[in-house]
């Protein structure tokens, strides 16, 4: 299986990215290969550069020196209506939802067909329907973003994301700050979607559960580079002591969060 | 403290980048105007009319109250001088003129800027800092078409209708004062008026109303789409917009007059 999953095209591809923001490089030189079809996930603490990784994938952010090429195409070189081309392939699921939060569920969802197809508006209706019912939610389709909870807004922003059939989803902190029951139905959902419909899942997240559930292959961020790549079981038995720290949420480790005592001093009768 | 040859340096390239980037959100603006239709993404029809609906029609209110109160005064303070002279009939024409070349456009303007632009700043700016500009480029739908260009159409059309309106609603000011308190006749106060009113007075300043409108959009959206660091920087955002509104539309009122002024068109 392993060798099936390593033929298979590669349909993202970072090389050597690196992002300065001023002085301070957000990413610092990194690489990596996602393949058609697989679930990866891409973890670390907060503040390592995942989500600006994220946003430099679906060619939001343009590198400082680098590339990201998004099936077969350097996205970092593309502007405007050529991006958009891209852009048409792929969905997004933002962490905060980011819902229009002056239409309606349903005129969210059927946006994008709306836009870029020339679909009957009665064949929309039903295709927002069945987005919808893809991820649990019927008969919440006149209702405002501001009238539904965190947990239905983040499956609307999914059945969004989704409504243009693309070939690979981004998913930023899809279970953040949602309920254990709601988080292992996105988890599902997310499963579902790359087996049903064979597409490629990008998933940001910090949520150790989640990761377990869902992923493929991990890469693992560490202030600005990637740290390791694996498989699930690959991550589990890491040597590496920053991984292992990570995974089993340890408060002591190579990874310090507070400053040394010295330091501390230092800092604090400067 | 810093520098302040380094701080007017540093001052005057963030001007200059904004400067540039409004230019370009303006002509990016037009050019989605222009080309749409033949890129087959044309401007959204009922948008615009939503946008002219809240720029424009629920307007109407404001600029009634503050035309026909200006007229009012208008009337009032240029009698108190004219009376001196004897020639309190030129009340109708001092009202008619001063209306249509300059508070008309202007008052109109700063009102709406304070109405409209400010709520298309706040409105962007929330749009922005909770990701929905972003999931707009992602769903590879360009915010300047989907949001600005309908209320830059928006601005432009209803700005001189408005003007339009203030300048009648202030001349109807002036004629109560004219009649009911200088005991002017109302036939004659009305044709004196429109006698000595020229075309010239009302396009001048309907022009002025369409730079005013232009500003207005433009100001409010390139701020609101520049918004950063949550529900504080949306406030300040609008804060900076309405303010920014202001200066640029006496500003230009300045220019325009001067260039009218100067050329005897």
């Amino acid at each position: 299986m392993r060798e099936a999953m390593e033929q298979r095209e590669t349909v993202v591809e970072v090389k050597d990215l690196v992002k300065k923001f001023g002085d301070r490089a957000v990413l610092n030189g990194v690489s990596l290969k996602i393949r058609k079809g697989e679930t990866f996930v891409i973890m670390g603490g907060s503040g390592c550069g995942k989500s600006t990784l994220l946003r430099h994938m679906i060619g939001n952010l343009k590198p400082t020196s680098g590339s990201v090429f998004l099936l077969g195409q350097d996205i970092t070189e593309k502007y405007g209506a050529d991006l958009d081309e891209v852009r048409k392939k792929i969905g997004m699921s933002f962490q905060s939802s980011a819902l229009f939060d002056s239409m309606t569920v349903a005129e969210n969802v059927s946006l994008p067909l709306v836009e870029h197809t020339k679909i009957e508006p009665s064949i929309i209706d039903i295709m927002v329907k069945m987005k919808l019912e893809l991820v649990g939610l019927r008969g919440f389709e006149d209702l405002l973003p501001s009238e539904i909870s965190g947990g239905m807004k983040k499956r609307v922003g999914l059945a969004r994301a989704i409504a243009m059939d693309p070939q690979i989803i981004f998913y930023d902190e899809p279970t953040a700050g949602l309920d254990p029951i709601v988080a292992a139905v996105i988890d599902k959902l997310i499963i579902d979607l790359s087996q049903k419909l064979n597409v490629t899942s990008v998933v940001v997240t910090h949520d150790m559960k989640s990761v377990m559930a869902i992923a493929d292959r991990i890469a693992m961020l560490y202030e600005g580079k990637v740290l390791e790549v694996g498989t699930v079981d690959e991550i589990k038995n890491s040597p590496n002591e920053m991984v292992q720290q990570f995974i089993n949420g340890n408060f002591d480790g190579p990874i310090k969060f507070f400053q040394q005592k010295d330091d501390y001093l230092e800092t604090l009768t400067q | 403290m810093k520098n302040p040859i380094l701080a007017i340096g540093s001052g005057a390239l963030t001007l200059g980048a904004h400067t540039n980037g409004v230019l370009s959100l303006l002509f990016n603006t037009l050019s989605w105007i222009v080309t749409g239709p033949f890129r087959k993404k044309p401007v959204n029809v009922r948008t615009v009319f939503q946008q002219m609906v809240f720029a424009g029609v629920q307007s109407v209110v404001i600029v009634f109250f503050i035309s026909l109160f200006t007229g009012i005064v208008i009337a009032m303070q240029s009698a108190y001088q004219l009376k001196e002279l004897g020639a309190v009939i030129y009340v109708a024409p001092m009202v008619a003129i001063s209306m249509a070349r300059e508070l008309g456009p202007v008052f109109t303007a700063l009102v709406i800027a304070g109405r409209v632009g400010s709520a298309i700043t706040a409105e962007l700016g929330t749009m922005k800092v909770s990701e929905q500009i972003e999931a707009l480029e992602t769903l590879a739908l360009d915010p300047v078409r989907f949001l600005v260009v309908p209320r830059f159409l928006a601005l432009v059309i209803m700005m001189p209708c408005l003007t339009l309106m203030s300048d009648l609603i202030g001349i109807a000011g002036g004629f109560l004062v004219g009649v009911f308190n200088l005991k002017i006749n109302m036939y004659r106060y009305i044709s004196f008026s429109f006698d000595l009113l020229t075309f010239k007075d009302i396009w001048t300043g309907l022009i002025k109303s369409l730079v005013f409108g232009v500003v207005i959009s433009m100001i409010s959206c390139y701020v609101g789409l520049d918004t950063r660091g949550g529900a504080e920087g949306v406030g300040k955002a609008t804060t900076l917009s309405v303010v920014l509104s202001f200066i640029l539309i006496v500003l230009f009122d300045c220019v325009i007059t001067g260039i009218f002024f100067f050329s005897n068109v």
